[in-house]
């Protein structure tokens, strides 16, 4: 145990010791991944311990990411002016709910409680009528849809489908320098460390139990006296939340959000991430979301054609091949080598 | 034009929007409620539907070539659609959550390759003749008011195809078995019905139903290789309305459906009345969380 707390240390120096070694442009590849492997740890604790399935993780991704580009946009206006897209759609006051994103504070607190509050409220409308399983799927991937086609046709006060763009500044940083770029990193890998320190510890409390068994056996755990509902809505925020801050982060690092980057189809390669590291693993979520986002950056450059074969093989293999992903793969590597022979199964009662 | 040949022309719209939802739905509705499988590539079986219309009409000519295209776009997906649920499905029953991210992976793969073998701008399909003209309704109150042929023509074949899944559903010895795996699995399995047997004839016959959408599809809209992603999720969305495996639910829902979101198009625009649909869909599972019609069932667990 203390061997495998030494090794996650290791990991984590030299993660944040990564700006001394890796050429810029891995570094802030390296960055972006670590920024979505924060989101692709929510979907671990919701599907792996929760048995709940998303298919729209990037809407929460979007309301964080969102958050901060606004105020990213008014702080990179003109004072009294209101952003350049709007004054293209021939807007010139800035609406209301624009205001209160010009106080970074407000900004930041926004893109935590705003997903986190979507999600809960969803979770708690289709949780409540104990619709579950595929069904919550469908409802979420459709939200993926309602919400970027929605975004899309208010140009005016979303920038449509070019989304949000062209900051100068973030908080007071310069964002073409390279200070500003390691400090965004190591701010990322802080985030992850502690991100993955706190939900482990969540999955190792009675709340993570009751989640599990939630999963496993729902009417069993309604019967042993707890009510499954505030468990699973609590998990979906916790989710959301960290999409929304994953969002936040990405946004700063490439300057960008739009609607393209969580829409139905990014939403769905979210949850491959989790699925090729491992799903009941919180470490393999964070492998499965380097490995995949690497393979398809180097993929996507080498043979352009080829990434969506890829990732729709990928889809299929690692479901039925390795359903517990690397991970998985690994551990039961490990256990071979550990016994000579292996563990024969107790003989089914045919 | 008066108020009523508008309001008629609308509602018209809102039903044969809802025709094809409904083909693109049955298919959905049926292995749903039998496997608990959702399938992601349903939508790419509409896309195959359009592009083997579009390839029969090549061959054939335009004449001939679309009723050919029919037949060839029901057999190919159906033929499409059992390989999938051998290779597949199969393998993953009882892990629903598991099929509906392979079967999406399997969707990628066919978008791409009908994007290398058809390009990725999409393929005309012209009505053949017997289908380019209009119905009109002169001399009545509905005077000015022309329904186009190939509208008349889907929503007539979204009635036949329900019609007759409905009597094999209901007459014939492959519906017996459908309806007694549906009700209960173990025991019909212990009868001696031949439960696999049942799913792979339910599954190639959803999508056989689902090409025969997309060839319907072709003679409004250019095929295109995401022309199934555009209409998955409504189909999805129609068969959580309607409830699980029942043909009366999905019509009532696809017509619920397609109504509303052209109504709403009226009133907003596309992208508000997604957002409204959306809504209404979870206020609706609210005070039925199963669905229209909702099998009554003493079982604790969903099988």
């Amino acid at each position: 145990m203390i061997r495998r707390e030494l090794g996650l240390v290791l990991v984590l120096v030299a993660a944040a010791c990564a700006p001394l070694y890796l050429p810029a442009y891995e570094l802030s590849l390296l960055g972006r991944f670590l920024a979505l492997a924060v989101l692709a740890m929510g979907i671990s604790l919701i599907w792996g311990t929760g048995g709940i399935l998303s298919l729209g993780q990037g809407v929460f991704f979007g309301l964080g990411g969102y958050a901060v580009a606004m105020h990213l946009k008014l702080a990179s206006a003109d004072p009294g002016a209101v952003p350049d897209f709007m004054q293209w759609s021939g807007l010139n006051t800035l609406p209301w709910w624009w205001t209160p994103f010009g106080n970074p504070a407000f900004a930041i607190a926004a893109a935590v409680i705003i997903p986190g509050t979507a999600a809960a409220a969803l979770a708690y409308l289709v949780f409540r009528r104990r619709v579950t399983g595929s069904y919550f799927a469908i409802i979420t991937q459709a939200l993926a849809l309602a919400a970027t086609t929605f975004i899309i046709s208010q140009q005016q006060y979303t920038g449509g489908f070019n989304g949000l763009t062209g900051f100068t500044s973030a908080f007071g940083f310069a964002l073409g320098d390279q200070r500003t770029q390691f400090g965004l990193y190591w701010v990322t890998v802080g985030i992850v460390a502690v991100t993955f320190v706190a939900v482990r510890a969540l999955q190792g409390s009675l709340f993570g139990k009751v989640l599990l068994a939630v999963r496993d056996g729902e009417n069993r755990v309604r019967f042993l006296g707890y009510d499954p509902l505030p468990f699973k809505v609590i998990a979906f925020a916790i989710a959301g939340v960290l999409a929304g801050v994953a969002g936040a982060l990405v946004t700063l690092d490439l300057g960008v959000i739009s609607p393209a980057m969580f829409g139905v189809v990014p939403s769905i390669e979210m949850v491959i991430w989790v699925a090729v590291g491992g799903r009941n693993s919180l470490l393999g979520a964070i492998v499965g979301t380097l490995i995949v986002n690497f393979g398809k950056d180097w993929i996507s450059s080498v043979f352009p054609d080829l990434w969506l074969h890829v990732v729709g093989a990928v889809f299929v293999l690692v479901v039925t091949v390795a359903p517990r992903g690397i991970v998985g793969l690994m551990q039961s590597v490990r256990t071979r080598s550990l016994r000579l022979r292996p563990v024969t199964p107790p003989a089914l009662v045919e | 034009m008066s108020e009523t040949t508008l309001v008629a022309g609308q509602l018209f719209n809102g039903i044969s929007v809802a025709s094809i939802l409904l083909l693109a739905a049955l298919g959905l509705a049926l292995s749903f409620g039998l496997m608990r499988v959702i399938n992601m590539a349903h939508g790419e079986m509409l896309m195959m539907g359009g592009y083997l219309t579009y390839l029969s009409i090549a061959v054939f000519g335009k004449g001939a070539g679309f009723a050919v295209g029919l037949v060839v776009a029901f057999v190919g997906t159906a033929l499409f659609g059992a390989l999938l649920e051998i290779t597949l499905i199969r393998r993953l029953y009882g892990r629903p959550l598991d099929t509906l991210l392979a079967t999406w992976g399997v969707s990628l793969i066919l978008q791409q390759a009908a994007r290398s073998i058809f390009g990725p701008i999409g393929v005309e399909v012209t009505a053949p003749p017997w289908l380019s003209g209009t119905l009109s309704l002169g001399g009545t109150v509905m005077t000015g008011f022309s329904i186009p042929g190939v509208r008349a023509f889907i929503i007539v074949l979204a009635a036949v195809v329900l019609g007759a899944v409905a009597l094999i559903i209901a007459r014939t010895r492959l519906g017996l078995l459908i309806r007694a795996v549906h009700e209960n699995r173990p025991i019909a399995d212990a009868l001696g019905a031949n439960t696999r047997l049942v799913d792979l004839a339910v599954f190639a016959l959803g999508t056989g139903v689902a090409g025969l959408a997309g060839s319907a599809l072709s003679l409004i809209a250019p095929v295109t290789p995401t022309v199934g992603q555009s209409y998955i999720v409504y189909a999805f969305l129609v068969v959580i309305v309607g409830g699980l495996g029942s043909l009366t639910g999905t019509l009532v829902a696809a017509l619920l459906i397609g109504v509303f979101s052209a109504t709403a198009q009226i009133a907003t625009s596309q992208s508000f009345s997604d957002v409204l649909l959306l809504l209404c869909v979870i206020i609706f599972m609210q005070f039925r969380p199963r669905g229209i019609v909702s099998q009554g069932s003493r079982a604790l667990e969903e099988t």
